[in-house]
């Protein structure tokens, strides 16, 4: 009768109950892209798509061409002409920005790509091997996770006179690959000794079958997660080798925006010059790493349903840093949680309150890791 | 004792592999600099010195590459990283030597008040967890997916040009030269504050993070439940129960970031004019100084090295678990 409400609280916390729906090759698909379905994510998801549409549709956006000169309008400010003002030779930086966002996606979408690839050959094969072949993967991953990234690419680019965007993007992955790999190591090694994966190895499955259709589903989150925050990764330092004038001024990105700015005295008093392109390279950045805490809440659900739980209790009137003698004073009103458990009777009167006692303690699910695992 | 093998094994192995990649790095390099400045300095370069030169960039064509290879680990040994071109032929770690007090001094600070202020917050947001202190993620998430050195060019033009409270660059006032002086102390600080400031505000956002989200983990465990079942006073569970154990994880990060401090704050130097061993780098790469380039190299490559080992030392001491699921 009596029941204490932590059940309340930990049945916040747990995901609805999953009904067993009609598996179309739609819902497999959806389920496959379960990590994203979150308000960061898809917050994440949405900015980064405005910047993709920008940049595929960059020449129909843009009202000049990104060297267009007007010679009547040098260091000009924002006007009805030009939105956000020109550069010393009568560049419109609106354009230049939106030209400029071809260059940062491409290479850190190639980047992302080519270091997530590597990522997963290694740090999965790594983690089913074991022994010495995984031991000498990981002592390899190692070293590249010491070598520094971008003292190597300055020295690797400032060997070519015109690197390519496709170099540019391959010296980044190669310094960019190495965390997501042992990350994945790690993973893979959890997996391995799962029963659903010794069960296809009984059923004498080949192993291409047991790493691509037992494995890989598991670990797509972690995938996802490295590759954006590789893709983070590449796209400052692209910006910054631009900057630092590496990479050759051709090459159009925000980066190469910045490099003119301060090469031409843009700072402090032109700050339509500057100011957007770093804006645009922070807001890029800030989509993929709420894409990342969607990820990462996915992941590990506790960081999620912890604040979710408090604010609950707050609401209820108990401080969720408050110990065991906590007193409720206010009485519950009938609102409910909205979840399956409401059936547990509310303590009406002021009470010393049970749940004060473990404000934050669900039975944890028996392997946390199993949320990877749907 | 067979974990400490181990660690030992992997590090004498990572140093070797970065090592070699060194050797190797300038073998790469298109045309040949180093000989063609050999032949331009004819006079100047004392023969012992060219000799050391044409080990470290394998041009002694007689030689077969293991033997440049043995001749190359020979001059390491003993200390010879050849002689920079663009600083007049000084022996590189000479030239090494004078850049690194500035950007160990300023850097390392800065990491450590960076650390102990976002590991402080990210402590607080989590213990605080769903409530306002939540807004301090997004905050300091922005601050570091911002570009580093549009950070601090917006600060030079707000703070040092239109403001005028601090020196837009260099490491002391100009015709001063380093002495131990309270003078000259005061010019270094106040010549290090705005740097300093930049470098905790962008990197700031990881610290509270990390923190943040292994307090959330740890307060679900049930030592902190009982802790307050035990009715010991919220202070007490914070600091003593949950951010003790949070805390672990960033400890370990922090030896790793320490090892960045050379090597990862290039950028910085640039923007600031700082004359440290990222400056060093950038202007060894623009003079073609491959001898530097290559000892400045070496040396961030083994700091993180050094950083890596104080990271497995320090998790080792502090969480025996560690050492029992490795060994």
């Amino acid at each position: 009768m009596t029941q204490p409400e932590t059940a309340v609280m930990a049945a916040v916390a747990d995901p609805a109950p999953r009904t067993a729906r009609k598996q179309t090759p739609f819902t497999k698909f959806a389920q496959a892209f379960s990590m994203f379905r979150n308000g960061k994510s898809i917050t994440g998801l949405c900015i980064l798509g405005f910047f993709v549409l920008v940049a595929i549709f960059g020449d129909l956006l843009a009202p000049y061409g990104p060297l267009d000169k007007d010679f009547s309008a040098l260091r000009q400010g924002p006007s009805s002409t030009h939105w956000l003002g020109t550069t010393h030779m009568g560049e419109d930086v609106l354009s230049q920005l939106i030209y400029g966002t071809r260059g940062v996606l491409v290479v850190g979408f190639a980047a992302g790509i080519i270091a997530t690839l590597i990522a997963v050959i290694i740090g999965v094969t790594a983690g089913y091997m074991g022994g010495w072949k995984s031991e000498s993967l990981s002592a390899i991953t190692n070293v590249f996770l010491v070598i520094p990234a971008l003292p190597l690419m300055i020295i690797v680019a400032s060997q070519y006179e015109n690197p390519s965007l496709l170099l540019i993007a391959g010296v980044l992955a190669l310094t960019g690959w190495a965390w997501g790999s042992r990350v994945l190591r790690a993973q893979t090694m959890s997996l391995r000794n799962r029963d659903f994966v010794q069960a296809a190895r009984a059923n004498g499955e080949p192993l291409y079958r047991i790493i691509a259709v037992e494995m890989l589903p598991n670990l797509i989150a972690i995938i996802a997660s490295s590759f954006v925050g590789t893709v983070t990764a590449a796209v400052l330092g692209l910006t910054t080798l631009a900057f630092i004038g590496v990479i050759p001024i051709t090459n159009l990105n925000w980066g190469t925006i910045l490099f003119w700015a301060q090469q031409n005295g843009a700072f402090p008093d032109f700050w339509w010059w500057y100011v957007p392109a770093g804006l645009c390279i922070a807001l890029l950045g800030m989509a993929l790493s709420l894409i990342n805490f969607g990820i990462d809440e996915y992941v590990n659900p506790r960081l999620r349903s912890a604040g979710e739980r408090a604010r609950e209790m707050r609401k209820k009137g108990i401080k969720v840093t408050s110990s065991v003698t906590a007193v409720r004073t206010t009485p519950t009103s009938g609102t409910q949680p909205d979840d399956g458990a409401a059936s547990a009777p509310r303590h009406a009167s002021p009470a010393v309150d049970l749940d004060a006692v473990t404000p934050v303690a669900p039975p944890a699910p028996a392997n946390p890791d199993d949320t990877t695992a749907r | 004792m067979r974990f400490f093998l181990r660690r030992t094994a992997f590090y004498l192995f990572t140093a070797w592999a970065a090592i070699t990649i060194n050797f190797f790095l300038p073998r790469f390099l298109k045309g040949d600099p180093v000989s063609a400045y050999i032949a331009k300095n004819q006079g100047l370069i004392s023969p012992d010195a060219a000799a050391a030169l044409r080990t470290l960039f394998g041009l002694d064509k007689n030689q077969s590459l293991l033997e440049q290879y043995i001749s190359y680990w020979k001059l390491l040994l003993s200390g010879d990283l050849g002689r920079s071109f663009s600083k007049g032929l000084a022996p590189v770690t000479d030239v090494i030597a004078s850049a690194l007090p500035w950007t160990i001094g300023l850097v390392g600070i800065a990491t450590i008040i960076s650390f102990v202020i976002g590991t402080t917050l990210g402590a607080y947001a989590g213990w605080r967890r769903g409530s306002k202190a939540d807004a301090l993620i997004p905050i300091t998430t922005f601050f570091s997916t911002v570009p580093y050195f549009w950070l601090g060019l917006i600060a030079i033009a707000f703070f040092a040009t239109t403001l005028g409270w601090f020196p837009a660059s260099h490491a002391y006032d100009k015709g001063a030269s380093p002495e131990l002086t309270w003078d000259f102390i005061g010019q270094v600080i106040n010549h290090g504050t705005l740097p300093a400031l930049t470098i905790v505000v962008s990197s700031l956002g990881g610290w509270v993070l990390g923190m943040r989200n292994m307090m959330v983990t740890v307060m679900d465990e049930d030592y902190v439940t009982v802790a307050q079942a035990k009715g010991l006073p919220p202070r007490k569970v914070l600091i003593n129960y949950a951010a003790r154990n949070a805390v672990l994880p960033q400890l370990s990060s922090f030896a790793l970031s320490l090892g960045f401090i050379v090597g990862g704050t290039l950028v910085m130097e640039l923007v600031f004019s700082y004359p440290g061993v990222g400056k060093l780098l950038l202007d060894a790469t623009n003079a073609k100084d491959y001898p530097l380039m290559q000892g400045l190299f070496l040396i961030i490559t083994l700091t993180i090295l050094v950083a890596n080992i104080l990271a497995d030392v320090a998790y080792a001491i502090l969480d025996p678990r560690t050492r029992q699921s490795e060994a």
